[in-house]
């Protein structure tokens, strides 16, 4: 059923009475044509030891957008994901060929400062990880490192990141208590309360939900789609369902390759590579 | 990777099949029992509409539960929603092939106004229609359901070509001819209107098929 569809590999294809131009990119740029990218990634590849674990990728994100990533286990989703902020620096043997411009700029560049990339560039982990300290403690702790604010400013950015991130409410009358009491849906916006003080423009979150309960996932993503009309964001998961909720692009990923970029809704409804219908209809082994 | 789900889609196309195969018998029957101007006959084909009716439920309600059980995507997800849109097709079909039989009734114990010639070529191109689309679905052949499409001016030809025959050669012309030649007006148009049926049903399949738009946009088409 499908051979006539991928056979059409730069057909003209009318959906939902918009259009994808023929040769469409693999980037996306005929769909947000005249934008700048938030980020860009040029030409790279990524290895650990010997091992080249991403190839050749080239890839736009655009602002204000949701960006989802999903493949398979091992297919570098998260490898790439830790690019665009540089985590990847932190495990050993690790090197990086290519350009990941921000706005323009190379990150990997000598000028670009690490820390200062970290907090335009926030991440989100798959596993909630507040610091043993109390609620405004964690939430104050990227402003204080700063050191450019006040004690009054900081609790009114404490405050405003809660709201952002959705738990204000829940733990208003108790800011002072250890972040370690709240449940893991709670410790996770928490930990999105913590990356909006410091005001990133970029929030990448690797697996957000993986861990939480289905509610708690629910409030997740209606959080990410509040977000996004602040922040870029990109979202590495395994869910494709949630990817297809939640993002306005959608990026598969297999073997290290990027294989398919583009609106999301043209992903789960025509996916124009085999490799893609595969993987997003389950076939694949 | 085989998946329990393709036995389910597998089924969903056997339920197509079965609801077109009882469409088109109707479509037949009724157009034999015009022919003929048979009232029992024209009967069968009414009363026989409530097996149709109660399949179309029956395979709307396993394509939703296909659709919330399983959240297809991309060619499953556009090969069930294409096959809900069939199902309401040819119950629609059917009601038309209803709508023919009643003409049967019509005209039944009133004196044969004139031998019936392009009504059952409309309704054989009706039929052949309505069958290759479901052939097209089956198979997942763009090109078959192309050709369903291009014939629809065909069908508008040979129903207009009855329209001027009985309105001019014998409605104008003597107007208590009007009894029998208005039924025969209205099953031409119901079988015309089967006709559009098919194209529309062609048309989804072809979107199924390619993800091309073809409906609304004939330049699409290629």
């Amino acid at each position: 059923m499908h051979s006539a569809l991928h056979e059409r590999g730069t057909a003209n294809f009318l959906l939902n009475g918009g259009g994808l131009k023929p040769g469409h990119a693999l980037f996306g740029e005929a769909e947000t044509s005249g934008i700048e990218p938030k980020i860009s990634a040029r030409g790279v590849n990524f290895y650990y030891g010997s091992k080249r674990a991403l190839k050749d990728i080239n890839m736009d994100f655009s602002p204000r957008l949701v960006t989802a990533i999903i493949g398979p286990s091992g297919c570098g989703k998260s490898t790439f994901i830790r690019l665009l902020n540089r985590m990847n620096e932190l495990v050993p043997g690790t090197r990086l060929e290519g350009e990941i411009l921000l706005d323009g700029l190379d990150i990997v560049a000598p000028v670009c400062d690490a820390a200062e990339l970290r907090k335009r560039v926030g991440m989100v982990f798959q596993k909630p990880n507040p610091f043993p300290k109390s609620i405004l403690e964690n939430v104050a702790y990227g402003l204080e490192i700063n050191g450019s604010l006040d004690r009054r400013a900081i609790e009114e950015k404490v405050e405003d990141s809660l709201k952002k991130a959705a738990l204000w409410d829940e733990v208003k009358d108790r800011l002072r208590e250890s972040a370690l009491g709240l449940s893991g849906g709670q410790q996770q916006r928490l930990c999105i309360a913590r990356c909006l003080a410091v005001e990133p423009e970029v929030i990448l979150f690797d697996e957000p939900c993986a861990s939480l309960d289905p509610i708690s996932t629910a409030k997740i993503e209606e959080l990410i789609l509040k977000l996004k009309k602040t922040y870029t964001i990109v979202i590495v998961t395994h869910n494709m369902q949630q990817a297809a909720r939640v993002s306005d692009r959608t990026a598969f990923f297999l073997m290290g390759e990027l294989i398919e970029y583009g609106a999301t809704g043209m992903i789960f409804k025509a996916p124009r590579d085999r490799r893609t219908e595969d993987y997003i209809t389950g076939r694949f082994g | 990777m085989q998946r329990h789900f393709d036995e389910e889609l597998q089924q969903l196309k056997s339920d197509i099949m079965k609801m077109a195969s009882l469409t088109r018998q109707a479509l037949m029957n009724s157009v034999e029992a015009l022919k003929s101007r048979d009232p029992a006959a024209a009967k069968r084909v009414i009363d026989g509409d409530t097996e149709l009716d109660a399949l179309e439920l029956e395979i709307d309600e396993k394509c939703i539960n296909l659709i919330a059980l399983h959240q297809p995507m991309a060619g499953d997800l556009r090969f069930i929603t294409t096959g809900m849109k069939l199902n309401t097709e040819l119950e629609r079909i059917g009601d038309l092939a209803v709508d023919v039989a009643q003409r049967a009734i019509d005209i039944s114990g009133k004196p044969l106004l004139k031998p019936l010639v392009d009504i059952p070529r409309l309704a054989i191109m009706a039929g052949r229609m309505t069958g290759e689309a479901i052939e097209a679905f089956i198979k997942s052949d763009a090109g078959l359901a192309r050709k369903v499409v291009l014939s629809d001016p065909e069908a508008d030809y040979i129903k207009r070509a009855v329209e001027k025959e009985l309105i001019y050669d014998y409605m104008m012309k003597d107007g208590s001819t009007s009894d029998r030649a208005v039924p025969l007006l209205l099953a031409a148009r119901h079988l015309e209107r089967i006709c559009d049926h098919a194209v529309s049903m062609a048309e989804d399949i072809i979107y199924m098929v390619e993800a091309r738009v073809v409906r609304h946009h004939p330049e699409a088409l290629g």
